[in-house]
């Protein structure tokens, strides 16, 4: 009788620490390994569509600044000299036009995300402005292939209620519109938190962090925040544009 | 022997299980305190330019009411030390210095505390469950907050605020303004959503975030002293624009190409869509 009573209260024990474990390891990959997919054991629901709140940095964000103004990113002095030179003309000529829709600055974008599960292990993060589309790869952390504009992310979830993507393989790009550039060899770091909204709805806020030592003083550290929307009605794709 | 021994081990057994249960909830809960420096790649406080209400929801007598400002108000001895509200720690350019007090007995954290900035009151988050005071209670710049732990997430909402400042640039608020912050840790990053309520001056809830860095280099619990000075006669009336008077409603405009609108906050401003408006031309 007294081992089964040890035994249940050890067992109930393991239980009520496996979790916590998890979540300050801070890689809880649960889809890695387990017999559970991403999709079954995300510990919240990212999907459906977000608007992005342009609440912080409008005049970088809605329109495109003028050139030179790299203000409040930590540019190299490389990275100013290539700002200062910009040229959304030569940018269109050699088809460069998503430039500034790459993976360490779409998040950023005054634009609609369409987020959904592409498969069990991989989550789809679309925008509307550029036509962008990001994987997050729950089952790999191997970059593949050619360098592309949203290079390859890896993701996991850390409990309780967090998505983690780490992206490399970008082609280089740039930071803002008017060309403060980030190489590519920049890796992309971001985390993904939810939150309620007051009177109805949630908020979802992405951390990003681009570390790029070529065209960065120090990590370039911005959270952006999104609102649910009921539906797609308003989701409206347009075209890269380099101006 | 062996009866003893056994008998002994079970309330130690007990004992450290429940231990384990009670860890467990105070593990889902993340270290907080500590010095977090401010990076400042997010241009939150929008003091470049008189007239930057970007980004800020007004409803049309907040709009009314923040063209109406002059920064000169803040020559006046009366204003040089009024500071602004606990809405500024989310977007003012210094760094966070968070402790925590806890009861000597229990263990427990009884609140955690903001150090101040020169212009920015310390801010007491109490974790005890204690109550808002009544509405009728002293507001006070820091205004008056209580925490709860979502999971990680340090949940903070802030009442009791005197009225004041949304942003430097004369943005108002109310004293019936709300903030809901949450702090959210990702290693040496924290990152503070803030919400912002005001059934008078804004239109929809008012969402903006900033990132935070661990650092090793202890920051300043206290900002310097605000010794006032008298800095010239501003006149009888407290320096101000009289409607449609602002000689700077459109210097956004002539210096970054901004719309008036967007300038002066109109809540439209803040979504995707308005984007298409100017570059449709549509935009005023």
């Amino acid at each position: 009788m007294r081992v089964f009573v040890i035994a249940t209260l050890v067992t109930l024990a393991f239980h009520a620490t496996a979790p916590r474990a998890a979540g300050q390891g801070g890689a809880a990959s649960v889809a890695a390994g387990g017999a559970s997919t991403a999709k079954a054991s995300a510990p919240v629901d990212l999907t459906g569509y977000w608007v992005a709140l342009v609440t912080e940095d409008w005049r970088f964000r809605m329109i495109t600044p003028r050139k030179g103004d790299y203000r409040s990113v930590p540019v190299t002095e490389q990275a100013r000299k290539i700002a200062d030179a910009w040229d959304p003309a030569a940018d269109e000529a050699a088809g460069n036009q998503c430039k500034a829709y790459g993976g360490a600055a779409i998040m950023r974008a005054a634009a609609r995300f369409h987020i959904a599960w592409q498969d069990e292990n991989t989550l789809r993060v679309e925008s509307d402005y550029g036509m962008q589309t990001r994987l997050f790869h729950f089952d790999s952390a191997a970059p593949r292939g050619e360098r592309t504009w949203q290079g390859y992310s890896a993701a996991e979830w850390q409990r309780p209620a967090s998505l983690k993507a780490a992206t490399t393989n970008m082609r280089a790009g740039y930071l803002r519109k008017n060309g403060v550039p980030y190489s590519e060899n920049a890796a992309v770091t971001e985390y993904f938190d939810m939150a309620p909204l007051p009177g109805g709805g949630q908020v979802l806020l992405v951390t990003t962090i681009v570390d790029d030592q070529r065209f960065l003083q120090q990590p370039f550290i911005v959270s952006s925040q999104f609102k649910k929307e009921a539906d797609g009605s308003k989701w409206d794709p347009t075209p890269c544009t380099a101006r | 022997m062996h009866r003893k021994m056994s008998h002994s081990r079970a309330p130690i057994i007990a004992a450290a299980f429940l231990c384990l249960l009670a860890c467990g909830t105070a593990a889902a809960q993340m270290e907080v305190t500590g010095s977090w420096a401010a990076r400042n790649h997010e241009f939150l406080t929008g003091d470049g330019l008189p007239v930057d209400f970007t980004g800020i929801p007004l409803n049309e007598e907040g709009r009314i009411r923040a063209l109406s400002y002059s920064e000169s108000q803040l020559a006046m001895v009366e204003r040089q030390c009024q500071g602004w509200p606990a809405f500024y720690l989310v977007q003012g350019p210094f760094g966070l210095k968070i402790w925590s007090d806890t009861d000597p007995i229990k263990g427990n954290v009884i609140s955690y505390t903001i150090g101040a900035w020169e212009d920015r009151a310390p801010l007491t988050i109490w974790m005890d469950g204690r109550l808002h005071p009544s509405k009728y209670a002293e507001h006070t710049r820091a205004g008056f907050t209580t925490g709860t732990w979502e999971g990680n997430t340090l949940v903070a909402y802030t009442t009791h605020m005197k009225a004041g400042f949304l942003r430097k640039t004369g943005a108002p608020s109310s004293d019936e303004a709300t903030m809901t912050t949450r702090y959210y840790r990702h290693g040496d990053i924290l990152t503070v959503l803030g919400i912002i309520e005001d059934p008078i001056y804004l239109a929809e809830p008012w969402v903006l975030s900033r990132s935070f860095q661990l650092s090793a280099a202890p920051l300043s619990p206290i900002g310097p002293p605000c010794v006032t000075a008298y800095e010239g006669s501003v006149g009888e009336t407290a320096p101000h624009y009289l409607p449609e008077k602002n000689p700077f409603v459109d210097e956004m405009t002539t210096k970054y190409g901004v719309p008036r609108d967007a300038a002066t906050g109109k809540p439209e401003t803040l979504y995707p869509e308005y984007r298409k408006k100017i570059s449709s031309g549509a935009a005023k």
